[in-house]
């Protein structure tokens, strides 16, 4: 599409889409959102620059073939559940530790969220990857 | 040390094609080290083992399914163990050769040692479910060892049947076990061993013993599962000779022996083993006679030497069965070699093409009249020894059924004629009669590198001198081995030192005498022999159950199998077809399961008070959504074009989404939201690809579609009905709530207050795992798929 409109708005909405993607993401673990609806709304963002500027552009913005992100995702999905074993509990058992963030308060992080991660890069690389594939039929 | 041998296997299997990038040439060298320690090694045991001892190790493994890695090394195992890293380490010193400037050489290793760390572990196992693992791995490697030399059809077509068979007895056998399992309560073989007056008890005993006799059976080639293994041929020579003759068949004999004490009572046992084996055996040398491929003629005596040991099992005579499972892995892995060698230098298969080769190769040539010889048991040859206590065995059958006892006997005499004109085939034929064949041998013939001869003279030699001093082999692992079979009962034992003392002519000796004349006579006139057998042929293929195979997986009888007809059915390439046979399934079982059982209407009438409670007059919002869902259902079955009906299906989405945000579920209607609009998004992107839009169904289509969707939807729509009647066990539900947070569960706690999430990533991950590696895989899918039919336009497209 050869829209001057679509292009000079979806280089404003891309960081904007991926960031509230982020931070659907990261919200989720105590409010509405998570890995999964975070990976879908990070997949609109990109096919939305693909649709204005096309996809070799899109695959330039991502740098890494998509096989890679899935590939990526999957593997951190299936490494957050390895503390577990290590601590002998089941594995994917939830491990939590926090850091003190002087002056910020103290940053809680675990598996659980580790996992989310995977399974947000995994969305992306999987949605992406067949509407790309599609595209490129195109 | 014994888990030492088996992950230095293993472990340079995954190293084998790193190896060989690296050192080439001597990759085999290197790779040959792993199995010869573990020779030796079982070789330090063999002393111990034969006195009754056995050496074991046990780590609990799957506790809450009393699974356990466990491993035991008594005679028997001894024996196998010996054979898994002995021949082992020939073959791949042998292959190293053989595969010279191959490719693939490296991967070939790999395959090659993965098959055997599975097999010693399959001897060594103690626990079933262990041992199952890695008779299924032998299948698995088997696999890609007969289709290594994978661009060729035929290649491809045995490795499947190999592995089509198998694996149907090894679930077959998998079953049994499980069986046996529940009945003893214990998966341990030494367990089961000790307490098999339990089994006596059951009657579920002789359900899990045919089960397990059909793996065993399969796996062993046994008639009528024998036709897979002269297929199996395709195989590179070197896999012929230790899968298919020295180890992997051999692991129902070993099943079989290795269970043999706790069944040997039961007369179903006795007469299953001795029935099959002597049929197989009969049968597999009688086919022998009638190939000349050298490998042919191989693998035929290969699935009748697999019934003699068998049928020998099951008359009681564990002593023969033992000697012949040592005599048979030493002449037939050497022969099996000589095979390759002769392929490989001279460029023949085919012994009546070949002739006069002992004057190019003289060491091949004199390996090969020996093992020849023992097959057909002649003195002073290891195979003589087994034979007289064949005979022997036979003719003093303890098992079985006695008013037959004259058959065995027979038979045995028989096929032992048929055993000698195949050895006299495969010995002296090549080397020692003069080639009658026009022309050169494709290549120039010579002598074998010095690695590829290691193996096959080392082999034979110990035929020679095991058969010049049996007692050698018969005090350290014979007569320990025949104690592991027979369990803690008493079997005669013949005293090898003094086989060729013989004061008075036996009867032993005379039948022997008569299947060696025999043979010599129907080795000359083999010719005729083949013409007149020749009409047999149709009988002997008609009686196996290749033809079921066949009519089941395709192949020579016909194009038409159940497979390609069941592809045809269920797979026709349209995507509504699918659809309809998911749903139209979905519907007959759970939908006809719940009506016949009358279970769905009697909780749909519970439910049905309870929508008096609902205030309908507060569901306004709702009411209107749902009026437009329906509408937007209907509209979608109606329109005409393209783009119309994807936006009134978006309609139906967006409305649904709606109504999960009324219910209170944000998260699943944000997800939902999410997916419609990438549906656009794909939608628009295929849309101008797609055909004219048009209309094919058939009146009565259309209506056949209708109802099927309609009693869908009313099965749908009769379930949530009917979950109103159900008062849910809340169990998972309070786990859940008060799992959440720390404040109520401590350090058990999940840290979160979003439920949906936590419940994705936390207490069920395992399944959020499953289900995005499936989304992965899809993705793939369609990524292959797609690009496939770009690079292949002249394929057509895909449907």
């Amino acid at each position: 599409m050869n829209s001057i409109i679509l292009r000079t708005a979806t280089r404003f909405m891309l960081p904007l889409l991926i960031l509230f993607s982020i931070v659907v993401l990261l919200r989720g673990h105590n409010q509405p959102g998570g890995g999964f609806v975070g990976g879908l709304l990070a997949t609109s963002a990109f096919a939305l620059y693909a649709m204005a500027f096309g996809v070799p552009a899109m695959q330039r913005i991502l740098r890494v073939p998509l096989t890679t992100y899935i590939a990526v995702g999957l593997g951190i999905a299936l490494a957050s559940g390895v503390p577990g074993l290590l601590e002998g509990k089941p594995f994917l058992y939830g491990m939590w530790t926090s850091f003190d963030l002087a002056g910020f308060g103290t940053l809680k992080v675990g598996t659980p969220f580790l996992f989310d991660i995977g399974v947000y890069i995994t969305v992306l690389g999987v949605c992406l990857l067949m509407l790309l594939t599609l595209a490129e039929e195109s | 040390m014994i888990v030492g041998t088996l992950a230095a296997i293993f472990a340079l299997a995954l190293l084998a094609p790193t190896l060989h990038r690296v050192l080439g040439k001597a990759t085999g060298y290197v790779l040959a080290l792993g199995p010869a320690v573990g020779f030796v090694y079982y070789l330090t045991q063999m002393a111990a083992t034969a006195t009754g001892k056995s050496t074991s190790v046990a780590w609990t493994w799957t506790e809450a399914l009393g699974v356990d890695f466990s491993l035991r090394v008594d005679s028997l195992s001894t024996l196998f163990a010996l054979l898994v890293t002995g021949v082992g380490t020939a073959i791949v010193l042998y292959a190293n050769s053989y595969l010279d400037g191959h490719p693939k050489r490296g991967r070939f290793f790999g395959y090659l040692l993965g098959f055997m760390g599975a097999m010693l572990g399959l001897v060594l196992a103690d626990d079933l479910i262990l041992l199952f693992i890695f008779w299924e791995l032998t299948s698995i490697t088997s696999y890609l060892l007969i289709g290594f030399d994978h661009e060729r059809e035929k290649a491809r077509k045995s490795a499947l049947q190999a592995l089509v068979v198998t694996g149907l007895g090894g679930l077959s056998m998998l079953a049994g076990m499980i069986l046996l399992g529940q009945i003893a309560g214990t998966f341990s073989v030494s367990g089961i061993i000790e307490h098999h007056h339990v089994l006596t008890e059951s009657p579920l005993t002789l359900a899990a013993m045919i089960l397990i006799l059909g793996g065993a059976f399969t796996k062993s080639a046994q008639f009528p599962f024998h036709f897979w293994l002269p297929n199996a041929m395709e195989a590179p020579s070197p896999v012929s000779a230790y899968l298919h003759s020295s180890t992997m068949v051999k692991a129902g004999v070993y099943l079989v022996a290795r269970l043999n004490p706790a069944f040997m009572e039961d007369h179903v046992w006795q007469w299953a083993l001795s029935c099959f084996g002597g049929a197989t055996m009969l049968l597999g040398a009688y086919l022998a006679t009638r190939q000349t491929y050298f490998k042919k003629v191989l693998a035929y005596t290969t699935v009748s030497s697999l019934g003699i040991m068998i049928m020998l099992i099951g008359l009681g005579a564990p002593q023969a069965a033992a000697a012949y499972i040592l005599a048979h892995a030493l002449f037939k892995g050497a022969l099996f070699l000589v095979a390759g060698i002769v392929d490989h230098e001279a460029g023949v298969k085919d012994t009546e093409q070949m002739g006069g080769l002992f004057g190019k190769m003289p060491i091949t040539a004199v390996v090969a009249i020996i093992s020849g010889l023992s097959m057909a048991g002649l003195v002073p040859l290891l195979g003589f020894v087994a034979k007289e206590l064949m005979l022997k065995g036979s003719l003093h059958a303890h098992g079985g059924p006695h008013d037959i006892a004259w058959l065995w006997p027979t038979i045995s005499t028989i096929a032992g004629a048929f055993m000698g004109v195949a050895g006299l085939q495969a010995g002296v034929r090549p080397f020692f009669m003069a080639r009658t064949a026009e022309g050169e041998y494709p290549k120039h013939p010579h002598e074998a590198p010095p690695p590829m001869l290691l193996g096959p003279v080392v082999l034979t030699g110990l035929t020679f001198v095991g058969g010049l001093f049996p007692a050698l082999f018969a005090n350290k692992l014979i007569n320990g081995t025949t104690a592991s079979i027979a369990g803690g009962h008493e079997v005669e034992l013949v005293k090898l030192s003094s086989i060729y003392l013989a004061t008075h002519p036996s009867m032993a000796l005379l039948l022997s005498g008569v299947a060696l004349v025999a043979s010599v006579a129907i080795f000359v006139l083999r010719r005729p022999w083949r013409t007149i057998t020749a009409p047999l042929d149709r009988l002997t293929t008609a009686i196996g159950c290749e033809r079921i195979y066949h009519l089941l997986f395709g192949g020579t009888v016909g194009p038409v199998s159940l497979a390609t007809v069941q592809t045809k059915v269920l797979q026709s390439g349209y995507l509504r077809v699918y659809v309809q046979i998911t749903v139209m399934t979905a519907l007959l079982l759970a939908g006809g399961l719940l009506l016949w059982q009358g279970g769905l209407t009697e909780s749909v009438s519970q439910a049905m008070p309870r929508f008096g409670e609902i205030a309908w007059t507060e569901l306004l919002f709702e009411a209107v959504l749902v009026a437009m869902i329906c509408v937007a259902a209907v509209a979608s079955t109606q329109m005409r074009g393209r783009l119309s009906t994807i936006a009134v299906l978006g309609v139906v989405g967006y409305c649904s989404a709606i109504i999960f945000v009324l219910f209170g579920a944000p998260d699943v209607a944000m997800t939902q939201f999410a997916v419609e609009t990438l549906t656009v998004i794909i939608f628009v992107l295929v849309v101008y690809h797609l055909p004219r839009f048009a209309v094919y169904s058939t009146r009565l289509g259309k209506v056949m579609d209708a109802s099927v969707g309609a009693a869908f939807g009313l099965l749908m729509a009769a379930f949530v009905v009917s979950s109103f009647a159900i008062t849910a066990d809340d169990g998972i539900s309070w786990y859940y709530n008060h799992h959440a947070l720390p404040s109520e569960a401590g350090e058990h706690a999940a840290y979160g207050r979003n439920l949906i999430n936590i419940i994705l990533v936390d207490f069920r991950a395992l399944d959020t795992m499953g289900e995005i590696t499936v989304l992965g895989l899809a993705a793939v899918g369609v990524y292959t798929l797609l690009k496939l039919r770009h690079e292949k336009p002249a394929q057509g497209g895909v449907a």
